[in-house]
């Protein structure tokens, strides 16, 4: 008897005889029709993989590309019917995966376009505009915390990420250098937005993000980059309509 | 089971939708053609926010919605996926769609999810493994739900009856309606070697609360034999049409929809389809 689990993995390992008791309408092993629901299955979701990193499918060619999603869908299949954020230990994935290793850059990127993806369905929180602050008086300035917009992510990188994105994404062909970067995601309304973060950008965001005040938050940021500069960071995140709430001591 | 009370066909009028595509947005609002409601897959809809669902809210304002699910499992082995059925609950609960379908078919396994709709065998066993699940959708979501006839590949030895009397047993004992996906019909009565009229004549017609049409791939078997494939990829070929006639013949007129959704084409093209099945549907209405 064909019970699912035995269903389950003929349909994930090519190599596997078909199941016992599935069968074509003469009753003889069903080989052929079995390999329909087994293309099915790899072939939708290498389908949803090249759906959720346009980018890395670009970078690597679809035929290598389809090769690599070939192997991750067979031994990460989805744990949940959300396809939407499927492909989040694709970042994991590619880091150990030898005939990969040639572009180092592309489990950032793997993380970058995940990253967009979350921040596409984020919850609608509530954003303020570039004036949150000026209410605010300048001494109680360094107490506050700030709840982040649901849709903000940071991603660093050793590797010009936000450059290869852009080059690769849009129609902008900036050079790209060779340097570290770290990208700020974000969907205030319903456009997602991306930054490159200025030095120690990252550290004080996310400082931010666990809690910390934003004075305990530029200490952070200093320490990690003596060139970071509070005023052009806060700026930033004005400008980009991070800040969802403002909570005061 | 439900009570009666709960029990009438949908609310969607017996007139044509098509699976709604984002990149069809401004052309649905401008152009509708004779496209009366809209089909979402309901599980692209279960973000936490975001531009999607932003649409769908535009969208729900002016359509009747019917939510189309395609991951709950209902022919799992194990039991519904709690959590998923309690994200249904949420996106119904707020949406409050003109209907809600799934599939007769699994796709989840342990903790994997397969993204395909696979087949059951017909014995008893599934059947009440079947019907508990359907009970507990309607109880869950407290609605009744539609349940679609799949297209199937393979048949299983252990099967002991014919698919027919499986869906008509999981209705009389559920009250759940059937969508009626008359391209499953044609794939799975060639694939499978029965005449696909004769499957429509043991169907339980009197429960359709909507029907699908779709298009399929072409292919053969190591013997040769035809072996169709259930792509939705392709506009619906002219012996489908024909059983769609003959499908409106025994249920009447019914909710009708294009499904299309791989390579999707341009808005025309899928207005032509709808042009195409609005037209059965105003002749049975005729003379009906």
């Amino acid at each position: 008897m064909a019970d699912q689990t035995a269903f389950t993995q003929a349909l994930l390992n090519p190599d596997m005889p078909v199941p016992e008791g599935v069968v074509q309408p003469d009753g003889t092993p069903a080989d052929k029709r079995f390999n329909v629901y087994r293309n099915n299955v790899v072939t939708s979701l290498i389908g949803a993989m090249g759906d959720a990193f346009p980018v890395i499918k670009q970078l690597v060619g679809e035929q290598f590309f389809d090769a690599v999603a070939g192997h991750y869908v067979r031994l990460h299949p989805p744990t949940s019917p959300l396809m939407m954020f499927y492909g989040a230990g694709f970042a994991d994935f590619l880091t150990g995966f030898e005939p990969a290793q040639q572009l180092p850059y592309l489990p950032d990127m793997a993380r970058l376009e995940h990253g967009r993806r979350t921040a596409y369905h984020a919850a609608d929180d509530p954003v303020t505009g570039p004036d949150a602050l000026s209410q605010i008086a300048p001494e109680r300035l360094g107490d506050l915390r700030f709840k982040l917009h649901a849709s903000v992510q940071i991603i660093t990188s050793d590797h010009p990420i936000f450059s290869i994105w852009r080059f690769n994404a849009t129609e902008d062909r900036s050079p790209i250098e060779p340097r570290a970067e770290d990208v700020l995601i974000s969907r205030p309304l319903h456009e997602v937005q991306m930054t490159l973060l200025p030095q120690g950008g990252a550290a004080f965001l996310n400082a931010l993000q666990s809690g910390k005040t934003l004075q305990d938050a530029a200490e952070i940021a200093t320490n990690a980059e003596p060139g970071f500069d509070l005023g052009q960071n806060i700026g930033g995140m004005l400008t980009a309509q991070l800040i969802s709430q403002i909570q005061e001591q | 089971m439900l009570d009666g009370s709960a029990r009438a066909k949908p609310d969607l009028p017996a007139s044509v939708g098509v699976g709604y595509k984002p990149q069809h947005l401004n052309d649905i609002l401008n152009n509708a053609g004779p496209v009366a409601w809209l089909e979402i897959h309901a599980e692209n809809y279960m973000g936490d926010g975001g531009p999607q669902l932003a649409q769908l809210r535009h969208l729900a304002e002016r359509f009747p919605i019917s939510c189309h699910g395609v991951g709950l499992s209902i022919g799992s082995e194990g039991p519904l996926d709690a959590d998923h059925l309690a994200r249904l609950k949420k996106l119904t609960g707020w949406l409050n769609p003109a209907s809600f379908s799934e599939h007769l078919a699994w796709s989840t396994h342990d903790t994997g999810f397969l993204n395909d709709l696979l087949p059951v065998p017909y014995d008893q066993a599934t059947l009440n493994k079947v019907v508990d699940h359907v009970d507990q959708v309607q109880e869950v979501l407290g609605r009744q739900m539609l349940l679609e006839n799949p297209s199937t590949y393979v048949q299983f030895a252990q099967s002991d009856m014919s698919e027919t009397d499986f869906l008509q047993e999981v209705v009389n004992r559920t009250g759940c309606g059937m969508l009626l996906d008359v391209n499953n019909v044609f794939v799975s009565a060639t694939n499978q070697n029965y005449h696909p009229k004769e499957y429509l004549d043991a169907f339980p017609t009197d429960h359709v609360g909507e029907i699908h049409l779709g298009g399929h791939e072409e292919d053969h078997d190591e013997t040769g034999a035809p072996l169709l494939i259930d792509a939705h990829n392709n506009p619906v070929v002219d012996p489908v049409w024909a059983l769609y006639d003959y499908a409106l013949s025994l249920t009447g007129p019914t909710a009708t929809l294009i499904e299309w959704d791989n390579d999707v084409p341009e808005w025309s093209v899928l207005r032509d389809e709808a042009n195409r099945a609005h037209t059965s549907l105003s002749h049975v209405t005729a003379h009906g």
